[in-house]
């Protein structure tokens, strides 16, 4: 009679199955060096334990901080954005798994990571929800394509995908880009999936200027005697303090990132960096001359500052590492956008701004190094 | 007592799977069989053989002698006959066979002559001298020899000694067990360790999750005064590595480049100290030691465990599940999987952990790193994982070493944590070993270079000697005038050649000197 043997004392089984689990893109690429005791040469390395996390993990989380500004923004400026959410999204997965094939890269870890979907709701939610269908497109594709992929993939990028995609049509279709829904009448859902689709453009009747667009153009326009605290008199365009319904959607975009930065899926040094930084400013010129300028609270909850403060200064491929470093990252940040609103061309600069502190990342990396162990001045 | 507790920064917490081994006290583990017993258990050099093939032992009789001062000695763990003195499987992540004594055990355990250490007679340099002939290592997990950290430094006042009783490692409760039941003996060992380096204070330092270990060694630590303080800390791994320890209850923080004797700490782990109190009290040398085993097993416990018993006949006290599918030596965390069941138990054996899926399921597929900055919040020495393992990953060892790879204590942590799971310590080591590599490389290239230009200086030596010596011959014979001078110039060209290579080999030996102290070893 044969006993089955109470343990498999080699470790082929074990071997067997790592080799069946962790062969993949990272370990077949061919400039990964040859570890020592990897499955090659027949062992797991330590540590055997690890915590549940994975690269999906953290980007579903991400997704789900953005359902209650999505939810929001679908109620007050209309459901026209899940269209335009779904265009994204389409999108950024096709190209992903386009990019993956012609790299010659595994399909299915990369096209479940979330990392693309990431990239397009952010495309999605910072372009104007009645945007052409193709515009919507062209973002993602520059993101993922050109940003995202041609520089490596996941983890290479320098720049913040979705930032480069609004960018890059912000200053190619500057029109397209500034035709906004007007809150005050919120269009029915046929006429804004007529503009997504109809190329109809005489939208004059669908459409208003955004509130930091209109406070610009009030002051530009109005000439010497315009004040701030005129323009902003008129709620059906400002709201309570920073634009009818976009306010509440910021708001939403807020609680979150809490939530995420509760779940330290992001630290807080980069939105608090930011805040501070746009807020410090906007103080600042605010307190100098409250007639020219609009105050703290207008700028925070205006425009991209909060989307921008917890979804995309915390980007962690193309931003700082250290806390110090993400702090500065933001703060920076945050004043450059300031300076963009106010001073610059456009009537946003948050794009603008973290792109510019995309190139400055490794530089202030590079100053942030933290101390080690046992090496610290005293 | 209230006392402020320093913090070291990063660290994880994972699941500890320890109440399950430390329901029982401590078994005694039944006589193997076998006992292979390897002659190299300690770091340093390998003990040389003292036995032969026939030879009859007794239990604690040296096997192996210790070789040089970075050794220790190896003892029979029990009486019996030695079969063979050959190459066994090494219980080593690498499986190479190491030199071992091969004992039969003829069952009657009969001990050696075994002689209590009166140490108060005796020099400082003869205690130690006597512990490493005992066989004492650390007893923690790296097996250094013992003696040679009972030294003081000669500028530094030692301040405290630490005595390491955290075991931070997940499912290990080996130390754990030995305070609760034999915490008297420990406390006594660590007193023996003071009498050696004089220090203020002997802190003993337990993770805040071992209340009945704290408990016991407060009781113990009683009878010796103030100096001997129980210090709670919060349990965090890596709190039980030596520098971290030092760190929660000194405040100090030791470099790699730093011996922690010079910074006025020394560290032992508990077990440590229990077997050196065995050795001054008993005579006894080190020839067991408590080994958890636990994981995927019916049966987890401590036992007492003699020095050089296969695994195979360990791990069946235990009774493993049948879905076992490898042991691991060590923690979860840093230790490794035993290559194979006939290798033995040693001195650095803390816990053997029967793995499986449930367990320590496979890793998922690795992703590449997204610059989360996880591991470096983990890193309990405050390095940058991420960038180490750029830099590791395209062979730039130079610039790995810049972000003070050489810190880098294997911890685990930032693996453990990564959401890429990236196998981070598998690139550091590859990384370090290719700084070694390179470091063997120089070495041979220099080593081959000064090889050649001495023989080049030898042969012009002895060719001047040569010019020299036929000179003075055709002095002596007397010549003509024409002829003196040629001579006289020949002679002092030679010289000026013997001069001119000497100088080289001067300059030579100094910037020797200077790459030596450059390179930490």
């Amino acid at each position: 009679m044969t006993r089955k043997p109470a343990i498999d004392t080699t470790k082929g089984s074990r071997v067997e199955m790592t080799e069946k689990f962790h062969r993949n893109e990272e370990q077949n690429k061919p400039d990964r060096p040859e570890l020592p005791g990897s499955s090659a040469t027949g062992f797991i390395s330590p540590p055997y334990l690890s915590r549940n996390a994975s690269v999906r993990r953290v980007m579903v989380q991400v997704l789900a901080a953005l359902l209650p500004g999505i939810v929001v923004y679908a109620a007050l400026i209309g459901p026209a954005i899940v269209l335009q959410l779904s265009i994204a999204s389409v999108t950024a997965l096709l190209a992903e798994a386009a990019m993956l094939k012609l790299r010659g890269r595994a399909l299915f870890p990369f096209l479940t990571d979330g990392s693309a979907l990431v990239t397009a709701w952010l495309i999605a939610l910072t372009f104007p929800p009645i945007a052409p269908w193709w515009l919507t497109v062209i973002g993602v594709l520059m993101a993922i394509v050109i940003t995202k992929h041609l520089y490596g993939g996941l983890g290479q990028n320098p720049f913040n995908p979705a930032m480069a995609g609004f960018a890059a049509c912000l200053v190619s279709f500057p029109a397209l880009m500034s035709q906004w829904p007007s809150v005050t009448a919120p269009a029915h859902f046929i006429d804004q999936a007529a503009a997504i689709f109809g190329g109809a453009r005489s939208l004059d009747a669908l459409t208003s200027a955004t509130p930091l667009d209109a406070l610009k153009t009030a002051l530009r326009l109005a000439g010497p005697g315009a004040t701030v605290s005129a323009a902003l008199a008129d709620t059906n365009i400002y709201g309570y303090v920073a634009g009818r319904a976009w306010e509440w959607v910021a708001a939403a975009y807020l609680l979150g990132g809490l939530w995420l930065a509760g779940r330290k899926i992001i630290r807080w040094h980069a939105p608090a960096g930011f805040l501070s930084g746009l807020a410090l400013i906007s103080a600042a010129c605010w307190l100098s001359d409250p007639e020219r300028f609009a105050s703290p609270l207008f700028h925070v909850f205006s425009g991209g500052a909060l989307l921008g403060a917890f979804f995309i200064v915390t980007d962690p491929v193309s931003g700082c590492i250290s806390g110090k470093g993400k702090f500065i990252f933001g703060f920076s940040a945050g004043i450059l956008a300031y300076i963009i609103r106010v001073f610059g061309g456009y009537p946003d600069g948050v794009a603008f701004a973290v792109l510019i502190l995309n190139l400055c990342a490794p530089l202030i990396d590079a100053l942030t190094r933290p101390p080690i162990f046992g090496m610290k001045k005293k | 007592m209230f006392r402020k507790l320093f913090s070291f920064k990063g660290g994880i917490k994972p699941d500890t799977y320890k109440a399950v081994s430390t329901r029982e006290p401590i078994g005694i583990a039944p006589l193997p069989s076998t006992l292979i017993v390897p002659l190299h258990q300690h770091a340093g050099g390998r003990a040389i053989p003292r036995v032969r093939a026939g030879d009859r032992v007794l239990k604690g009789q040296c096997i192996g002698e210790a070789d040089g001062w970075i050794s220790s000695a190896v003892h029979a763990p029990a009486s019996g006959k030695v079969l063979a003195v050959e190459n066994r499987m090494a219980a080593h992540p690498s499986g190479l066979p190491t030199l071992s004594v091969v004992i039969e055990p003829d069952g009657l355990d009969e001990w050696a002559c075994l002689h209590p250490l009166r140490y108060q007679a005796l020099s400082p340099e003869k205690t130690r001298e006597c512990l490493r002939d005992a066989g004492i290592v650390g007893l923690g997990g790296a097996a250094f020899p013992t003696h040679a950290k009972l030294s003081a430094a000669k500028q530094t006042a030692m301040e405290a000694i630490v005595i390491n009783g955290a075991e931070c490692e997940p499912f290990m409760t080996c130390d754990d067990m030995l305070m609760r039941e034999r915490a008297e003996g420990i406390v006594s060992g660590a007193a023996f360790f003071r009498e050696l380096l004089d220090p203020k204070k002997v802190l003993i330092g337990i993770e805040d999750n071992k209340p009945e270990a704290i408990a016991a060694m407060s009781e113990a630590a009683k009878r010796f005064g103030s100096d001997f303080e129980v210090i709670a800390i919060p349990a965090r791994y890596p709190a039980g590595g030596a520098k971290q320890l030092i760190r929660a209850l000194t405040g100090k923080e030791i470099p790699a480049s730093r011996r922690s004797p010079e910074m006025g700490v020394q560290c032992f782990n508990v077990g440590t100290a229990y077997s050196a109190w065995r050795f001054i009290t008993f005579g006894e040398p080190l020839v067991s030691r408590i080994v958890t085993l636990t994981g995927n097993v019916e049966n987890a416990r401590n036992w007492e465990t003699r020095i050089g018993t296969p695994f195979r006949e360990f791990v069946a006290l235990g009774h493993p599940g049948h879905d076992t599918n490898g042991f691991l030596m060590g923690g979860p965390m840093m230790g490794f999987e035993i290559p194979g069941m006939d290798a033995p138990v040693v001195k650095s054996s803390n816990c053997v952990i029967a793995a499986a899926t449930s367990l320590f399921p496979p890793p998922p597929a690795e992703m590449p790193c997204i610059r989360c900055g996880s591991c470096a919040e983990a890193c309990p020495h405050e390095l940058q994982p991420f960038e180490l393992y750029r830099f590791a990953r395209v062979k730039n060892f130079d610039r790995a070493r810049e972000f003070a790879l050489d810190e880098c204590i294997e911890c685990g942590c930032c693996a453990y944590v990564c959401p890429s799971r990236i196998p981070l310590v598998q690139y550091f080591r590859f990384a370090k070993s290719g700084v070694q590599a390179r470091l063997r490389e120089k070495e041979k290239a220099e080593s081959a270079r000064s090889r050649v230009e001495r023989r080049k200086a030898r042969e012009a030596r002895a060719k001047a000697e040569k010019a020299e010596r036929l000179a003075a011959g055709a002095q002596a014979s007397g010549m003509d005038a024409s002829k003196k001078t040629a001579v006289q110039a020949a002679i002092e060209r030679a010289r000026q050649d013997r001069e001119t290579i000497q100088a080289g080999n001067a300059n030579d030996a100094e910037t020797g000197d200077r790459y030596d102290e450059g390179q930490p070893r």
